[in-house]
């Protein structure tokens, strides 16, 4: 809490202005980097930052820096910071506070408002941002007195990194940053007479699951986000060793549980795995923890887990019965309940279910990446394919939004929490690079890879340029298709085939590395992915490699959205079909 | 799946600016139809309550209880809808009414315990206090008078009996009972 930091000067006491007061509470709070663009409004907390042991990285765009505070504190599990100037320095910043919003990341969002006298008067860069984050933040707040700025810091860390985590705006007026007052700060314990984010479960839901548990057949257990948020990972490999039930991840919970463990079936909805998605159908009974029924883990509410008993063990109560009716809510941290669960259950070694699940996995087991027809081109599942095996498993994976990202998700397997960084619930396009930056300044000892289409990749592409002055190292695999190919893709299953504004001409992409004084790469074949990837690890600074990859490939298996979970559409000619083609095979899946 | 009725909520909050736009954005939000917002302040500094009545079945009230609760500056949630209570609405009606047709207006007034307030040769106003229905039973009778101008508050409501609001939050909210 108070100053951890040696650099900070003890100046509680002192007359200090708003702008100083910003940074000391930052400060205070664990802040080290802070991703930014400065502009009116905000000029003065800038004037005073240069006092303080901050880095402030410059970005190319206000989106780019709250995608960079949301992929630092993704990457951490510290609250990230992003700060901009008001009007369109703070709106262009919503997109990445909603990004946060829907995947609980915690953030803490500074922005500069014009004068509290203008307020209201549309003055020049006046915008109402505490009125447009409403609904995209966990807790607002405008300041517009010096005196309240280091308790509402304070408050707004407090909210965004308790319970369930989400990001804070503070919109602070130019004059309360140029206004002088007393600083204080207090270390006491913040209450906050509303706001409750501890739950602790109740005995009698613990006593009823544990019931369902003993009584269970065929039981799924789900792992979400809130595995990785509550740090949950080696208590579940304990839990899941005990009761041998099989888990299923979502997008947001890849990693949490390790994707080698012989219990983890893979991901599951939408793109997840058909054996997945099957065994949800025919489970009777399902354990989600941390994780909220979104509709794309879903498909049909009507026809989904019928059969299953449902107990959902959830931090945040609003999510109980949102979706899924459930049998038994236990609301609390996803780590107290398994571990209050632990010493009750029984072991178990279910060999019907797990041989059950053995048999639907079938052929498909190993993925149909080995079958795909070799017509001498490049298959982006090949790619991310060959980026796993080369990177080990270990790299710090950050995905845009798409077709490459539900790839990654199938082929790069995550045995470790924190390691793959993805927009999930909005699906923001764009993420990944900046994300990505964050997620080196956070962790900066890790190989950091982008994994991005052409089209995200050139949402945020200006912030090469961020990589390029920071001097900081992440590698970007862009699978470029010449395609928005998950567009492509839904064009040609469900729109008969009519590509409306999804061909996608990019800029040369080696030129564009090079022409930021980065290093540019283009694969074009298979046998070139792994000299590529080494030299990408190898170089210093970042490097962009363009794979160029299959146009026109698709992801499978595919729920059609709101379809049943258990109609998936399947690669044509997948394993044992006619279209099987031997020459393919490269070993090993792993 | 439980019927939809219609819920009535007590909800506490800190008196701040912004709180009510908090409120009515998460209702829009979530897409739960407000009927009647009503607000105003408590004998305690610091809190207003809130009166919110919407449709919402079993389910859906749980939610929205629980999505109140996410909020920081609400205090407590109390749906009262199955519990024994006191609503009121007020009403202000302005009605066409000559000579001749005054007596047979204050006498429907009396009927509905409703006063007239103000009075002119041709018109009258006329106020009531009571829960939604009997203002509209009201109207309907005098509709056929003519009625020149309608305002009326939303619901406000209360608890029969002493219920001690402790203006914290309570344990667990929307989790039990919601499974039953």
């Amino acid at each position: 809490m108070t100053p951890a930091n040696p650099k900070l000067k003890n100046r509680i006491g002192e007359s200090l202005s708003g702008s100083q007061i910003i940074w000391e509470a930052l400060v205070r709070e664990g802040v080290e980097v802070c991703f930014g663009y400065p502009g009116g409004a905000i000029m003065p907390a800038y004037d005073a930052m240069i006092q303080y042991p901050i880095h402030h990285v410059l970005t190319r765009h206000e989106q780019g820096a709250s995608h960079m505070a949301d992929g630092y504190a993704r990457a951490s599990g510290q609250v990230g910071v992003c700060i901009a100037t008001s009007g369109p320095g703070a709106t262009n910043l919503v997109t990445g506070i909603a990004t946060a919003m829907l995947d609980s990341i915690p953030m803490v969002c500074i922005t500069g408002q014009v004068p509290s006298q203008l307020i209201g008067s549309d003055a020049f860069q006046e915008t109402d941002i505490t009125g447009c984050t409403i609904p995209v933040t966990k807790h607002n707040y405008l300041v517009t007195e010096p005196e309240q700025i280091a308790p509402t810091i304070r408050e707004a860390f407090y909210i965004a990194r308790s319970g369930r985590p989400g990001p804070v705006v503070v919109d602070i007026t130019k004059d309360a940053q140029q206004k002088s007052c007393v600083f204080e700060w207090s270390d006491e314990e913040i209450v906050l007479p509303g706001y409750r984010p501890d739950y602790a479960p109740l005995a009698e839901q613990l006593d009823e699951a544990v019931d369902l548990i003993k009584n269970a057949k065929r039981p799924i257990l789900f792992s979400g986000y809130g595995i990785i948020k509550s740090q949950a990972t080696e208590t579940l490999k304990k839990f899941i060793e005990t009761t041998n039930i099989p888990v299923a991840c979502t997008l947001l919970g890849l990693g949490g549980f390790p994707a080698t463990h012989p219990r983890n079936l893979g991901m599951m909805g939408m793109h997840g795995e058909t054996w997945v998605n099957k065994a949800i159908q025919d489970a009777d009974l399902i354990i989600a923890v941390g994780m909220r029924f979104d509709d794309r883990v879903t498909g049909n509410l009507k026809t989904y887990a019928q059969n299953a008993k449902k107990i959902h063990i959830e931090l945040d109560p609003a999510e109980i019965n949102k979706n899924v009716r459930v049998d038994v809510p236990i609301v609390g941290d996803a780590r107290e309940v398994l571990e209050a669960l632990m010493p009750r259950v029984e072991n178990c070694d279910r060999p019907d279910w797990l041989a059950y699940i053995d048999e639907i996995k079938g052929g498909s087991a190993v993925r149909d990446i080995k079958n795909l027809p070799d017509l001498g081109k490049l298959y982006a599942a090949h790619v991310i394919h060959d980026l796993y095996r080369f990177t080990e498993g270990k790299a710090l994976v950050v995905t845009d939004v798409g077709q490459h990202q539900m790839w990654e998700a199938q082929y790069y397997k995550h045995d470790y929490p924190r390691k793959l960084l993805t927009s999930g619930g909005l699906g923001t396009m764009g993420f990944a690079l900046p994300a990505a930056i964050g997620a080196k300044f956070a962790e900066p000892d890790e190989s950091v890879w982008v994994i991005c289409g052409d089209g995200g990749f050139q949402m945020t592409a200006a912030e090469l340029s961020t990589c390029a002055q920071e001097g900081i190292k992440v590698n970007v695999a862009i699978i470029n298709n010449g395609f928005l190919g998950m567009v492509r893709q839904w064009q040609q299953f469900f729109y008969g085939g009519r590509y409306v504004a999804t061909p996608l001409l990019s800029p040369d992409f080696v030129k564009l590395a090079d022409a930021h004084g980065l290093t540019g790469l283009r694969v074009e074949k298979r046998s070139e992915v792994e000299a590529a990837v080494r030299t990408a690890e190898a170089t210093q600074g970042t490097v962009v490699i363009d794979f160029r990859v299959e146009q026109e490939d698709s992801v499978y298996p595919m729920v059609p959205a709101g379809a049943d979970l258990h109609n998936m559409i399947e690669r044509p000619g997948k394993p044992g079909g006619s279209e099987h083609n031997p020459i393919f095979e490269t070993g090993k899946d792993d | 799946m439980s019927q939809s009725v219609k819920r009535t909520f007590a909800v506490f909050v800190e008196d701040k600016p912004g709180v009510l736009n908090r409120v009515a954005s998460l209702f829009r939000r979530r897409s739960f139809n407000i009927d009647s917002l009503n607000v105003g302040a408590t004998h305690e500094a610091g809190v207003s309550r809130m009166t919110i009545v919407c449709d919402a079945d079993e389910d859906k009230a749980k939610r929205i209880e629980a999505n109140l609760y996410k909020m920081v500056n609400v205090l407590w949630v109390d749906d009262i809808t199955h519990k024994q209570s006191i609503n009121r609405v007020l009403a202000l009606i302005k009605v066409n009414c000559n000579r001749e047709q005054r007596d047979e207006v204050l006498k429907i007034c009396d009927v509905f315990r409703a006063r007239a307030i103000d009075m002119s040769p041709d018109r009258v106003t006329i106020e009531i206090t009571g829960p939604q229905d009997k203002v509209e039973g009201l109207v309907s009778v005098l509709r056929p008078f003519g009625i020149l101008e309608l305002v009326q508050t939303g619901t406000v409501a209360m608890t029969r009996g002493v219920e001690k609001h402790e203006l914290a939050h309570p344990t667990v909210p929307a989790s039990r009972n919601s499974a039953a």
